[in-house]
């Protein structure tokens, strides 16, 4: 069959498969860039921030160390703590590819690695064309960004009421991924508990409240993170 | 020490593209270590949940209309787990509350 029909078929279906996401993207960046707005940074900013990153909890978190002034390298390993878990995804989509795929496509397949695209390419039959992925992206992307540049650039304009009530959307989601995982495992509730607390603990503390938000991240991360590993190993269905 | 803006967007870039490209084009097989497969399961709801709280109490015009979020939000995720959802319920707790205070 001609090759260049398929790739366009599949990138067509990743458009449509795409557009859900899209809309989704659309209101979360939307309050991510009220949150970039409030540490500091333009529409502008906040937009290229987006379209480079692609990544909700992981944009946040570059959010936190830029408001507390954190140092390059705090940003370096607070980035790679708060994806690490697109680096799992990786993997499983480097298995899903024809083991022959070419470097290109490979550099290429690597920029929309997000939670729910990778969730749409993993549900696709069989090996994984990579024009599926573009096709996605080359619609949740603009979503993505434009949600987070008219976030950052209207928060001026909203009222404030309404700019207060929309800088709790990101937190929202963030309970509505932990809490549902919380109550059907164990562990989860126990480091989730575990978590809140200390990093209550550490705003409150006066010592360990010197500590940046971005530095908290990852201290707490590694340690209650591979504490759990540790005592708690996961087994492989789980894990999936 | 003052910071450059771009310069932070630069390292994040390349950070997080870095965690996404290297296993595709150079480790290309599974993670089989429990320990580290373990860790890796667990980090993104320690992250989270270190994020969000007690960062959400002081995300709003009061402690009040954002108690009045996290509430909801927590409950809501509880009984049902959408995610845009329990954020624009969130959402509405703190607009409700800021209402009622103001």
């Amino acid at each position: 069959m001609d090759e260049k029909r398929v790739n366009r078929s599949w990138f067509f279906r990743g458009m449509k498969d795409g557009i859900p996401i899209a809309l989704g993207y659309f209101a979360v960046a939307f309050a991510l860039g009220i949150a970039a707005k409030k540490a500091g940074l333009s529409a502008v900013q906040a937009g290229v921030m987006s379209i480079t990153m692609l990544a909700s909890a992981g944009q946040y978190g570059a959010i936190t160390v830029i408001a507390g002034g954190g140092g390059y390298l705090q940003m370096a390993v607070t980035t790679l703590i708060v994806n690490l878990r697109y680096l799992l995804m990786s993997c499983a989509l480097s298995q899903k590819v024809d083991p022959g795929l070419g470097m290109r496509h490979r550099l290429l397949l690597s920029y929309p690695v997000t939670d729910e695209i990778f969730g749409i390419a993993m549900a696709v039959e069989g090996r994984l064309n990579p024009f599926y992925n573009y096709g996605a992206a080359a619609v949740a992307s603009p979503g993505w960004t434009l949600g987070a540049f008219l976030g950052a650039a209207a928060g001026a304009i909203l009222p404030r009421r309404v700019e207060n009530a929309l800088s709790v959307a990101l937190y929202g989601m963030f309970l509505a991924i932990i809490i549902p995982a919380a109550k059907k495992n164990k562990v989860v509730a126990l480091i989730v508990s575990l978590s809140m607390l200390c990093s209550f603990l550490f705003s409150r503390l006066p010592v360990l409240g010197q500590i940046s938000s971005g530095m908290q991240i990852i201290l707490l991360t590694v340690l209650i993170a591979g504490a759990a590993a540790f005592f708690f190993p996961v087994k492989e269905e789980e894990n999936a | 020490m003052n910071h450059s803006i771009a310069l932070y967007l630069l390292v994040a870039a390349a950070t997080i593209y870095l965690i996404r490209m290297l296993p595709m084009t150079l480790i290309r097989r599974d993670i089989r270590n429990p320990f580290i497969r373990s860790f890796l399961y667990y980090v993104p709801y320690v992250t989270l949940a270190v994020m969000t709280f007690p960062a959400i109490l002081s995300a709003t015009g009061s402690s009040v209309s954002a108690w009045a979020g996290f509430l909801t939000g927590s409950v809501l995720a509880y009984i049902d787990g959408n995610l845009f959802r329990v954020a624009l319920c969130s959402c509405v707790a703190v607009y409700l509350a800021e209402l009622l205070i103001h």
